[in-house]
């Protein structure tokens, strides 16, 4: 059952995956498996999208399904679940920016490939994403910015962590709409990932999992 | 007209029409030097346009909406609501830039009636963004429920009126107890009562305040528009559409919204596209209609390289978007496609139109292999990046220029501008997108 279920989800086949949790359920197998499977499927979901196969609306549906299998096994689970991370990670749009379809997608690539996200959003001040990386400890950032205001609130933010002594045990990733190496260069970043998945690359590569 | 409009055949419209553009009715130029400088300008884009060669490479800075305001020393929180600043920013401009187009600040929205309206979809300066922000940003929503599409469908605009205009102007949330415009048939009687509603009349006092208030902003908006024509500066575009794919994926579903239903509910969604494209097609054309250039812009968002696959957007974008487009081509209107981001996937069916009709303007897409795949039967325009005019040296940038008016200038239909448009930067690197037209682009 766990095979299938892996696969009825990895092909985004809705109404069995729903109807095989249900049954799976029924037959008081442990929530912790389905979710489990749920997670390795979701992987098959990533590794499509990261192929070429699978596009954007592949995964806001890949998301709906996960979401509709959580919710219905979560009345079956005792206590909290925790699962094993890689790495963390904070991620935002900067000040002045309101954009976050490109974020989002960064988000769930980055958690369905085992990292902790800390997504603080959109049009987030410099003075928030200092104090989510002093709070969160994280060795990676993530600036997500679709307009070209957000070539300089990009720079000033990179800047604040300079000031802050943050930068240094800081590596800082950019993407979004009109970014590419030349604002990497203009903001000081790291790197400019081109999508989500090169954000996963870049970051298994930092914390040295690549 | 010796034969009605009606009979005239799409090439013969668009004769028409390009003709109307070199000489607009009721336009007085302030010198037989601006009006032949007029003329030579729209030749020039005209002939881009339906690829023959002109004297040179056209261009068009690429500071469409706002970069006016930051130019001048302002700000879009300021001359969205003082119009005078709004004028002042819009001139200087005008007089410093001595380019081939002209664009007024009719994508400044006039800040007041939209406080009026209380509007949701949208956040500017001052107004839910920080004050220095330099644009005004769509805010993604769900504003059409899923089990709402049989509604839009059967009557679009009573869903339009009743249920999204109530959710994205605040102002108007009374609305949603009106009853349709087609309840009043045969003898009236109670249909008037929905009027007495104190929320409903505060929601027509506040469209007519709204009215009112947009009556100051055009009037200015007006002002410099007719002395950028009196200076023999033509517009290149009259009329914005969408296609039908991104009026519903941009407000009405938002992109989350329609990619599920790409898989919950797609006959749905095919049948609100077709119901929705006449609609675009009709507006566009009506605004064509009352302007000089025959140019509809339409701004593509949600069919972008990055966003669905080639096979998505042949089964869900690509229809109903050649649609809107064909009409406007038959109607002898030249359609301006703004592909914002990343077209490369797309470069193999995006040039299925009659020669010289329709122009491709390229934000991120390899212009150069666009050039080779659709060069042939589309004009092509675009390519500087937005990054380098933002970022880099005026040498890099003329140098950028350089290369894309020998390979995509090659035999004429190329215009020379940038990507997504640019809000604020080095002014000289504007000025070195217009120096390299005239230097590199000089056809012989």
């Amino acid at each position: 059952m766990s095979g299938d279920f892996v696969n009825l989800l990895a092909d985004l086949k809705e109404d069995e995956v729903l109807a095989l949790t249900k049954k799976r359920l029924d037959a008081k197998e442990d929530p912790l498996k389905i979710l489990e499977d749920s997670r390795k499927g979701m992987e098959v979901v990533g590794g499509r999208f990261a192929g070429g196969e699978y596009f954007l609306p592949e995964l806001v549906f890949s998301g709906e399904l996960l979401k509709q299998v959580n919710e219905m096994v979560k009345p079956y689970l005792k206590g909290a679940v925790t699962q094993k991370k890689i790495g963390k990670v904070v991620i935002g749009t900067v000040a002045g920016d309101i954009h976050d379809i490109g974020l989002n997608i960064v988000d769930f690539m980055l958690d369905v490939n085992g990292f902790e996200v800390t997504n603080l959003g959109v049009d987030v001040p410099i003075e928030k994403f200092i104090q989510a990386v002093k709070d969160t400890k994280t060795t990676i950032l993530g600036l997500s910015g679709f307009l070209t205001p957000a070539f300089d609130a990009m720079k000033e933010t990179v800047e604040a962590m300079e000031k802050e002594g943050l930068r240094k045990n800081l590596k800082i990733m950019i993407g979004g709409g009109q970014m590419d190496d030349d604002v990497k260069k203009y903001a000081k970043a790291d790197a400019y990932g081109k999508d989500a998945m090169a954000a996963v690359a870049l970051c298994k590569k930092w914390i040295g999992a690549a | 007209m010796e034969k009605a409009w009606a009979e005239l055949s799409p090439e013969e419209k668009r004769g028409e029409r390009f003709k109307k553009w070199l000489s607009p009715p009721g336009v007085t130029f302030a010198s037989t030097e601006a009006e032949k400088a007029y003329k030579e300008r729209v030749t020039r884009f005209i002939k881009a346009f339906t690829l023959q060669k002109p004297d040179r490479v056209p261009f068009i800075l690429p500071s469409m909406g706002l970069y006016a305001a930051s130019y001048a020393g302002t700000n879009l929180a300021t001359v969205m609501y003082d119009f005078d600043e709004m004028k002042r920013a819009w001139r200087k401009m005008l007089h410093d830039f001595d380019a081939d187009t002209y664009i007024p600040p009719v994508l400044v929205p006039p800040g007041p009636p939209l406080e009026t309206m209380d509007y949701k979809l949208y956040k500017w300066p001052g107004h839910g963004l920080s004050k220095d922000t330099l644009s005004y940003q769509c805010v993604e929503g769900e504003r059409m429920k899923a089990d709402e599409y049989d509604h839009l469908i059967r009557d679009p605009s009573d869903f339009w009126m009743r249920v999204y205009l109530p959710r994205v102007f605040g102002a108007l949330k009374g609305f949603t107890q009106l009853s349709p415009w087609t309840s009043f048939e045969e003898i009236v009687t109670g249909n008037f009562l929905t009027f007495a509603n104190p929320e409903v009349q505060a929601g027509m006092s506040a469209l007519m305040k709204a009215g009112m208030e947009s009556l100051k902003w055009i009037e200015a908006v007006g002002e410099v528009a007719g002395e950028a024509m009196a200076m023999g500066f033509p517009g290149v575009m009259s009329a914005l559409a969408k296609a039908p794919f991104d009026t519903l994926g941009d407000t009405l579903r938002g992109t989350q919204g329609i990619m599920l239903d790409m898989f919950q509910r797609p006959d749905k969604l095919h049948a609100a596209m077709e119901r929705i494209a006449p609609i675009a097609i009709a507006t566009a054309i009506n605004s064509v209609n009352a302007a000089a250039a025959p140019i509809v812009m339409m701004p593509l968002h949600k069919g972008a390289d990055t966003f669905m696959s080639i096979k998505q957007y042949e089964t869900f974008y690509w229809p109903t978007f050649k649609k809107v487009i064909m009409a406007f081509v038959n109607e002898g209107i030249t359609p301006v496609l703004f592909a914002e981001g990343s077209y490369n996937n797309r470069l193999d069916i995006i040039g299925d139109f009659p020669k010289g009709t329709v122009a491709w303007y390229l934000d991120q897409t390899d212009i150069f292999k666009a050039k080779e795949k659709i060069g042939d039967r589309c004009c092509i325009m675009g390519n500087i990046p937005t990054s380098l005019i933002m970022t880099g040296t005026p040498q890099q940038v003329k140098e950028h220029c350089r290369k894309l008016i020998e390979v995509c200038g090659k035999g004429g239909g190329y215009i020379l501008t940038g990507g997504a448009s640019v809000d604020e930067g080095n002014p000289e690197n504007m000025h070195a997108i217009a120096e390299a037209a005239r230097e590199y682009g000089v056809y012989k």
